[in-house]
């Protein structure tokens, strides 16, 4: 006789089973009332053909047959556990490669040096979508890629969210993977940026700012998504944002993105400007890159607790990964209503980055070795180099001026600010918005001074020179 | 050879147990597509190791997260097909498996579902299509019917719904196939078909939903709303025979392509 066995405590009393079973083998229990709902009970097991209607339609999984079935027998445990999937034999953590561009003197763009930044860093995916002033870091990679040795994927996606996506989704299956856009695609891609922190993802998104709001000037250069980058994503969180200000460091500062993405399994992002993106000039191309690839999990540890970075496990592995942008455990488990778990959980995401500052946040100094400086030019990106020019001249004619340019923006570099700038009598800012750096500034000398300039030009080092005479006056 | 048939039993090594019950309403159609999804899984032998199941926001994003001991990527609402593109290029060993809402893939995600389709992607998309938003209180989606009453169309719905399959085979899906959960076996039969298929296969499953669509439209009785697909669908074959006026307001399964 057939064996039917009903899980009560996963059983929720929709009925279903007791009405399909064409032989009326189950029964709802009037007399009992558990659980909520009264149960079904197995009222006449002999009547039972083993059709498995009631098994199948169970929406709880909470009805076993076990017998014979007509036409055929159950699957039972036939199936033999294949042997495990090998792991991925990549090497962990720091690493010393032959670059993949022959050392040498190059002339290159600069976002081509960004392309080239990643493949030297181990970009082996890019998924992106067209879009001035960037597109030429996707043409690069795409030409590059399928010369490339070894697996390298290159796929042009259907928008900016697809982009970001497909990259994340490519990271946990164990690549390291990077997006360009400008602005626009910026705005696009926030939501899954807020995914990849949450879910700790490893991957470098290149913004090649342009004049906005919106559509703005394609084709002109702006410095708009300073704030952007770090609190467009909802809810709270720290990430890494680096500021390139010349063709090297398109080059330098993408293999450190990678790096540091890898290091504490975060999103960072390139922030360039149209200016460094579409400028040409000399590059040097070192023999060897010091890279950093992800640690992957030893034995059974929490892929998402347990240390400030947890390893990271990829897909195909066999370790049932549990991925998920909901609040979660350390297991990946969804904490949807647990304050304690949510406040870890956030808090680690912070501190992860807060906690290793030393590691992450550079800065450079120009011009400041004077005891005392008449005045600090603060400024990140193409317009440092104006501010430097802007320097410069100040000096032809006696006035003690340096500049303080910050290489990671994100976290802001406000302890070496605070240093310089307590030997300077004025600060500054110069940028290619309306005061979106100048804010971070003030926080460490409140009485920094901004100038910016939203017209699409880039800012001109006599612009700058001008506004620092107001300031010297 | 006689054809195994999974059962309860022999599926429990795919799933998580200490989630179990799970969270869905009782009588939900999406809990038999997960047993329908597992069973085939288990009848073709697949190695769940190698099995990536992607999923979007909403209550069918839930069919595989957590309930799957499998590895499970629970995605943004919309998305899943968009990470589930690079996980499947850049690991073409995984056999990846997209499971979301009508909302979730023909909404929000509804570019990305014709661009998988038009790549032609290895990979399987499961649309648990239970014509409504479940999970955010049952206001009307893309596939709801004309008429239908929703938390967003009180006096019934206006605007005409898509045909997913129709939609899906246009962009080029080479696999592209419906039933409802009702019709569990050539359901499950039809999920191991698109399992094995090389290339994009789409599966739009009927899941009744009691609470958020059922309960507005006099079918708030699980096994109602179950069985109201027995004279709703009309198989591929005998819909072929029948004239546009006997088909009016009747869904077409099987397997388109
Ligand atoms: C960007 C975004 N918009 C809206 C939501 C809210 N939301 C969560 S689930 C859902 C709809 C779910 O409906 P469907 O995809 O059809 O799945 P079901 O719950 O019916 O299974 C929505 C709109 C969200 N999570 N993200």
């Amino acid at each position: 006789m057939p064996e039917i066995a009903i899980n009560r405590d996963w059983c929720k009393g929709c009925y279903i089973c007791v009405n399909v079973c064409p032989r009326h083998v189950l029964e709802i229990d009037q007399e009992s009332f558990d659980h909520g709902f009264h149960p079904v009970v197995v009222a006449r097991p002999e009547d039972c053909t083993v059709c498995r209607q009631c098994e199948l339609l169970c929406p709880d999984l909470a009805i076993s047959v076990s017998g014979e079935e007509a036409g055929g027998a159950p699957a039972g445990e036939s199936h033999a556990e294949p042997p495990a999937p090998a792991p991925r034999p990549l090497p962990q953590g720091w690493a010393t490669v032959p670059s993949p561009l022959p050392a040498g003197r190059y002339f290159l763009q600069g976002d081509e040096a960004c392309a080239e930044g990643a493949i030297a860093a181990g970009c082996n995916y890019y998924a992106g979508y067209p879009i001035t002033p960037a597109s030429e870091i996707m043409e690069r990679i795409c030409a590059r890629f399928a010369a490339l040795p070894g697996k390298h994927v290159f796929v042009q996606m259907e928008d900016e969210i697809a982009s970001i996506a497909s990259c994340i989704g490519a990271a946990w299956a164990g690549a390291k993977a990077m997006t360009a856009t400008s602005g626009p695609g910026i705005s696009l891609m926030l939501e899954n940026l807020g995914y990849a922190i949450i879910t700790e993802t490893p991957m470098v998104i290149v913004d090649v700012q342009r004049a906005g709001p919106s559509t703005g000037q394609a084709t002109r250069p702006g410095q708009g998504d300073f704030m952007q980058v770090r609190w467009g994503a909802h809810g709270d969180y720290e990430l890494i944002v680096l500021s390139p200000w010349s063709v090297a460091e398109m080059y330098t500062e993408t293999i450190r993105a990678f790096n540091l993405a890898e290091r504490f399994r975060v999103p960072v992002i390139l922030l360039a400007d149209e200016g460094v993106g579409h400028l040409r000039e000399n590059l040097t191309i070192p023999p060897e890159v010091r890279v950093f690839n992800r640690i992957g999990p030893s034995d059974r540890e929490p892929p998402f607790g347990g240390r400030p970075v947890p390893p990271m496990p990829v897909f195909g592995e066999g370790h049932r990964l549990l991925v998920t942008g909901s609040t979660h455990d350390e297991w990946g488990y969804r904490r949807t209503s647990s304050a304690k778990v949510q406040a870890e959980l956030t808090a680690r995401l912070c501190t992860k980055i807060t906690d290793s500052l030393d590691e992450i946040v550079e800065s450079e100094t120009y011009l400041c070795d004077d005891d005392h400086l008449d005045l600090l030019l603060v400024s990140f990106g193409f317009t440092a180099r104006s501010a430097l020019g802007a320097a410069r001249m100040a000096r032809e004619v006696g006035y003690r001026v340096g500049l303080f340019r910050p290489r990671t923006v994100w976290p802001f570099p406000a302890e070496a600010l605070r240093v310089v700038a307590a030997k300077s009598a004025r600060v500054l800012v110069a940028e290619m918005n309306r005061g979106q750096m100048l804010r971070e500034v003030q926080r460490v000398v409140p009485d920094a001074r901004g100038f910016g300039k939203t017209d699409g030009e880039v800012i001109a080092p006599d612009e700058i020179w001008d506004a620092a005479k107001e300031c010297l006056r | 050879m006689t054809a195994k048939t999974a059962t309860t039993a022999s599926i429990q090594k795919f799933i998580r147990p200490e989630v179990f019950p799970s969270t869905m309403c009782p009588g939900c159609g999406h809990g038999i597509l997960m047993g329908a999804i597992l069973r085939a899984v288990d009848e073709l032998g697949l190695d769940v190791r190698r099995m990536l199941f992607v999923s979007g926001i909403g209550c069918a994003g839930w069919i595989p997260s957590p309930h799957f001991a499998a590895d499970t990527l629970h995605t943004t609402h919309g998305r899943p097909v968009a990470f589930a593109t690079g996980a499947a290029l850049f690991n073409p060993d995984l056999n990846v498996v997209v499971i979301g809402g009508d909302g979730d893939i023909a909404a929000i995600g509804g570019n990305h579902l014709i661009h998988a389709a038009r790549r032609n992607l290895d990979m399987t998309v499961i649309c648990a299509n239970n014509q409504i938003y479940g999970m955010t209180g049952g206001q009307v989606t893309p596939t709801t019917d004309i008429g239908t009453i929703t938390a967003t169309t009180p006096q019934g719905n206006e605007e005409p719904p898509f045909d997913l399959c129709k939609l899906v085979e246009g962009a080029g899906a080479s696999f592209v196939a419906r039933y409802s959960v009702y019709h569990i076996r050539p359901l499950i039969r039809t999920l191991k078909e698109a399992l094995q298929h090389k290339g994009f296969a789409f599966v739009e499953v009927l899941s009744p939903c009691p609470t958020q669509w059922g309960r507005r439209n006099q079918f708030a009785d699980p096994v109602a709303l179950l069985e109201r697909y027995k004279t709703l669908c009309v198989p591929k074959d005998r819909a072929e025979k029948m004239s546009p006026e006997e088909l009016a307001g009747k869904v077409v399964v099987g397997r388109f392509r």
